[in-house]
């Protein structure tokens, strides 16, 4: 099998600082990655060169396109990428509002991307909208409502169903339960894992939380000032660590 | 009146903005930023299309103004008085008698022909503005044809409303490529916009010049289930007795009493001329 995604050599550079450096790793379909590290450590800067939305300084992201095959989405042509954005990728942001468009109903922002990639037919994408409200469990009573009188918790489901509704093959998320009280994070956990299941997808999600890539991540990096300092499999990683700081990390998290 | 330059600005200006109609022109519906003067009238009073009138006017042309489609309502009075003052031209209320029609949200009801010209005045000429702030943005979306959004508020007007609810400034898309603001024009006026005549738009606060060259497609955007539906009063003139044309719902009384009149005014009265 070959992979999704391979990530080779990825540096972006603030000025003289390093956002991060020589960061290379393949993902295969359906497998969901995580990048764990404290604040600062580089995994949003490296997240977002993945996603297109910097340009990194060197190395490259080479995505298998369903149409072209592999391609490298750093040097492909902005209209390229931005479709690729809307049609096989999709990023879900650690703040609801990022992603949503605040004032257009829970419906026309599901329906968003369908009309993005040329469905003009109101009663499929009203259809595929209440499809999706159902299935990140959010009734579909509230279907034209805004996402500002949404909960948090909803707001966050809602931007998922809005990146999910065009069937993409690769999700990157942001701290995607990162505001949440424990309770609604862990129904979004349940929700997420069961999508990526359910769906086949890839996921990149980049969390300091440590539970949530326990249980949604099949692997896992460690980062530190810009660097991959430890990767492996999720559990061999966590219960198993081997350099200094991922230990540190381990054993910072407090039990109850 | 030879206290000014013909039609008030200096011929640097008017060459100015005669460039950017002929570049608008080449791109139906794009909109080309131009140096927008301060005109002797507050902004949202057609300081646009007077400056593109002004570019357009020869010393031959013959003026009509009208003012949602009436010629005696205060915008078009004082923009013909200004014309008259600093430019001398002929003016005239008769559609078919004018080459050059400056006209706030209507298009006429007569049918224009291949020698007359028709200036838009335009308040916000970004069809995507009220979804997207960001200007870099929409020129991003108008560059890569990403015009999903543009459904995206026809989609909350039928969820809120169970039809498509824009009345007035509903987009269209140009020769194919662009979507355009037609300006505060009912959607009654939009399948009118495939014409025969010069179609200009001047937005003069937002320094912008768009363009609609004489038989381009104008296409209203709309749903393959909820098609686009040029709409109007059911009901006839109660002037005139026409029952095709655009018309104003006038209050006639604390009754509630009410009649409907063509906002046409030229139409309307050479109608009944032609009856009497």
């Amino acid at each position: 099998m070959s992979p999704l995604l391979r990530v080779a050599g990825i540096e972006k550079r603030y000025g003289a600082r390093i956002g991060c450096t020589d960061v290379s790793f393949d993902l295969y379909p359906g497998e969901v990655m995580g990048i764990v590290g404290e604040s600062g450590s580089g995994k949003s800067t490296l997240l977002n060169c993945l996603a297109g939305h910097l340009a990194p300084d060197a190395g490259q992201v080479i995505f298998d396109t369903r149409h072209m095959g592999p391609v490298d989405t750093v040097t492909m042509s902005e209209p390229e990428r931005r479709m690729l954005s809307r049609t096989d990728w999709a990023f879900v942001h650690q703040h609801a509002r990022d992603g949503l468009r605040m004032s257009v109903s829970a419906g026309g922002n599901i329906g968003e991307r369908l009309m993005a990639v040329g469905d003009r037919h109101y009663g499929r994408i009203r259809a595929a909208a209440l499809d999706w409200l159902d299935r990140v469990e959010i009734d579909g009573a509230r279907i034209d409502d805004r996402p500002s009188a949404f909960s948090g918790g909803m707001q966050q489901r809602l931007q998922i169903a809005r990146n999910l509704v065009t069937g993409p093959r690769l999700v990157f998320m942001d701290e995607p339960t990162g505001g949440l009280d424990v309770s609604v994070q862990a129904r979004l956990l349940d929700l997420l894992r069961g999508l990526v299941r359910r769906m086949g997808l890839s996921a990149i999600i980049v969390t300091h939380d440590l539970a949530v890539v326990r249980l949604l991540a099949d692997r896992l990096m460690v980062m530190k000032d810009g660097r991959v300092v430890e990767s492996g499999l999720t559990d061999q990683v966590l219960d198993d660590p081997q350099h200094g700081y991922t230990q540190l990390l381990v054993s910072s998290v407090l039990q109850v | 009146m030879s206290d000014y330059n013909f039609a008030y600005l200096d011929e640097q200006t008017k060459r100015m903005i005669r460039r950017a109609i002929l570049k608008g022109l080449a791109v139906p519906g794009y909109q080309v930023p131009f140096a927008s003067r301060e005109m002797p009238m507050p902004y949202g009073w057609g300081t646009g299309g007077v400056q593109v009138s002004a570019a357009t006017l020869t010393p031959e042309d013959r003026l009509k103004v009208i003012d949602q489609g009436a010629d005696d309502t205060t915008n078009a009075v004082s923009i013909r008085k200004f014309f008259e003052r600093t430019a001398g031209v002929a003016t005239t209320e008769m559609t078919q008698d004018a080459t050059v029609i400056q006209t706030r949200h209507r298009i006429p009801e007569a049918e224009l022909t291949e020698d007359q010209i028709l200036v838009y005045q335009v308040p916000i000429p970004e069809p995507l503005r009220f979804l997207e702030p960001r200007e870099t943005e929409t020129r991003k979306m108008h560059s890569l044809q990403e015009y999903g959004l543009m459904h995206v508020k026809l989609y909350e007007d039928i969820s809120q409303h169970g039809a498509i609810s824009t009345a007035y400034a509903y987009p269209v898309r140009v020769a194919e490529r662009y979507v355009m603001d037609p300006s505060p024009i009912p959607k009654f006026d939009n399948p009118k916009m495939e014409m025969a005549a010069i179609q200009l738009f001047g937005a003069g606060r937002e320094q912008r010049i768009y363009a609609v060259p004489p038989y381009t497609r104008v296409v209203s955007l709309d749903f393959e289930d909820y098609p686009f539906e040029a709409t109007k009063a059911d009901h006839a003139c109660d002037l005139c007795g026409a029952e095709d044309s655009y018309l104003d719902e006038v209050i006639m009384d604390d009754a509630g009493t009410r009649m409907f009149v063509c906002s046409d005014t030229d139409y309307c009265r050479s109608r009944r001329e032609a009856a009497a």
